[in-house]
């Protein structure tokens, strides 16, 4: 990607960081007619699926048994397949430096769980995990909050939201993550503001305005009188919001 | 230094006036001395409720303006020597203040007094936010009943974030909850929220409970701060509030129905 100076007038963009998930192709052989083969192979699986996909390469495990692969003739086959490859790691100074002669981009390893079951012996291709490749200057941000956030109050935590004092009616609490409230909860509480269906609500007394997980809301109308002054978490399952007994 | 006090609310007519001058007069009874400072520039009534209203010569804004010194504004009370007040403004509106201004006028009653009462209006636009931001104390008067207690709420998320120590990243602001116009007749009735709810609610320490009472209309009325009439209830439960918030240990009162006597007690109970 390339980006040109910046014109001088109101701001035309910003930077923001994001992690993404992205498949990685753990290579274990240097055979690239091996490699194209069971590429085609699970290509034919699901087309659709890894047509124009993302891809980052994984060249850590050939080089922990010091084999070598050219990355040039390796990002063409892969480019045949119509993978788009997004970056390299785990390669030798030479093949990183191949890899930016091809403008890709080289990741570290660093914070990323690098294969455990890996067997040395076996030459076949590794399918193409989903990984969450997290740059390194990112941390998620868990915020811990231990004062009771007042009517009018917004809080927003880019990962968890710890409160353990109560949150009133008419504050609104956010998180990217799961909410934790460890007082009455009276205010809106949204967990998974970025669309992350798997975040959760936990609080020790419901009394909530509106709950919501990745945008699917209830209002305190819709909440049974059942729920009320004991702890209980909110999950999302199947688009509806469930409230259960902790 | 002194010490500055917000006493503050969010909601009108909760109390605010009648408490500051309370508070005030309490505190110079007691021999600290005292300033209180009306800041409802536009809707001045602390001159009223201390009596004192015939003798405003300069107000709050002339000192501001530098039409005054604080000398001549202040108005020292008639009933207790200990205690002054600045009166506010009726023919200006509240952009008439500015936090240079109110900084100013602060800095200087500090080296002479005590403690400085803020009489803050109600609302939460800038003569509100103005009487808190130099706060160190605040005194949260909040009615028994909901919106009276969303208000408070709302306040007190205001003084936490929005107050010159917030911003500063000093010792927060101290917050109290004064609870008034409590009738305990009607929280039994279930006509009013209990102390128990709203201190459920705002999670606040409770500074004291002022019972609704004839006497404070009638203290109103007469210029006079209901806590020099020692007799009425109203009177006692400022006169406990100021000792408490002084650090003695006085148990509350005030909260539970008056008693009706042994065999009301042991016959009568509903």
């Amino acid at each position: 990607m390339s980006i040109s100076p910046p014109p001088l007038q109101k701001v035309a963009l910003e930077f923001k960081s994001t992690s993404l998930t992205v498949p990685v192709l753990l290579l274990a052989s240097t055979d690239l007619t091996h490699i194209q083969h069971q590429l085609q192979e699970k290509v034919a699986q699901a087309p659709e699926f890894f047509k124009h996909s993302p891809l980052l390469i994984d060249l850590k495990k050939l080089n922990d048994q010091e084999l070598d692969i050219e990355v040039p003739a390796l990002v063409a086959l892969i480019r045949e397949l119509e993978f788009l490859p997004i970056g390299i790691r785990g390669g030798t100074e030479k093949q990183n430096y191949a890899a930016l002669a091809l403008n890709l981009p080289v990741h570290s390893m660093h914070g990323t769980n690098a294969p455990i079951n890996n067997n040395p012996t076996t030459k076949t291709l590794a399918v193409p995990e989903v990984h969450n490749e997290q740059l390194p200057e990112q941390s998620v941000e868990n915020k811990l909050i231990t004062q009771p956030v007042r009517s009018g109050q917004r809080v927003y935590a880019k990962g968890d939201l710890i409160v353990t004092a109560t949150v009133s009616a008419g504050a609104e609490i956010m998180a990217e993550g799961n909410i934790h409230v460890y007082g009455t909860l009276r205010g809106r509480a949204l967990a998974g503001v970025l669309g992350d269906t798997e975040s959760r609500i936990f609080c020790s007394d419901l009394q909530a305005e509106l709950i919501s997980i990745a945008g699917i809301y209830q209002l305190s109308d819709d909440l049974d009188a059942e729920i009320a002054h004991k702890p209980v978490q909110v999950s999302l399952e199947n688009q509806t919001l469930i409230i259960k007994d902790i | 230094m002194a010490r500055i006090i917000v006493v503050t609310s969010g909601k009108g007519g909760v109390g605010k006036t009648t408490t500051s001058a309370a508070i005030a007069m309490g505190l110079a009874k007691r021999g600290h001395k005292t300033a209180v400072i009306d800041f409802d520039v536009g809707l001045r009534n602390l001159d009223l409720i201390m009596g004192c209203e015939r003798r405003v010569v300069y107000d709050l804004v002339n000192v501001i303006n530098n039409e005054a010194t604080l000398n001549q504004a202040l108005i020292k009370d008639k009933r207790c020597d200990q205690l002054y007040i600045l009166p506010a403004s009726q023919t200006r509106d509240k952009d008439a203040l500015s936090t240079e201004g109110v900084g100013k006028i602060l800095e200087g009653l500090s080296k002479d007094f005590k403690y400085i009462v803020c009489d803050s209006p109600a609302g939460i636009e800038r003569g509100a936010t103005l009487a808190m931001y130099f706060a160190d104390d605040a005194f949260v008067v909040t009615n028994p009943e909901v919106s009276s207690v969303r208000d408070s709420d709302r306040m007190l998320g205001i003084l936490s974030s929005k107050s010159r120590r917030a911003e500063k990243g000093e010792e927060p602001i101290k917050e109290y909850l004064l609870l008034s116009r409590y009738s305990p007749d009607r929280v039994k009735l279930g006509e009013m929220l209990s102390v128990e709810d709203v201190q459920e609610i705002l999670s606040l320490h409770l500074l004291g409970v002022i019972p609704e009472s004839k006497s404070v209309l009638n203290a109103s009325n007469s210029g006079t701060p209901v806590i020099l009439d020692e007799q009425s209830d109203a009177g006692q439960a400022y006169a406990d509030i100021v000792a408490r918030y002084l650090g003695e240990d006085k148990p509350h009162r005030f909260i539970e129905e008056e008693k009706k006597g042994l065999f009301g007690k042991l016959f009568g109970g509903k």
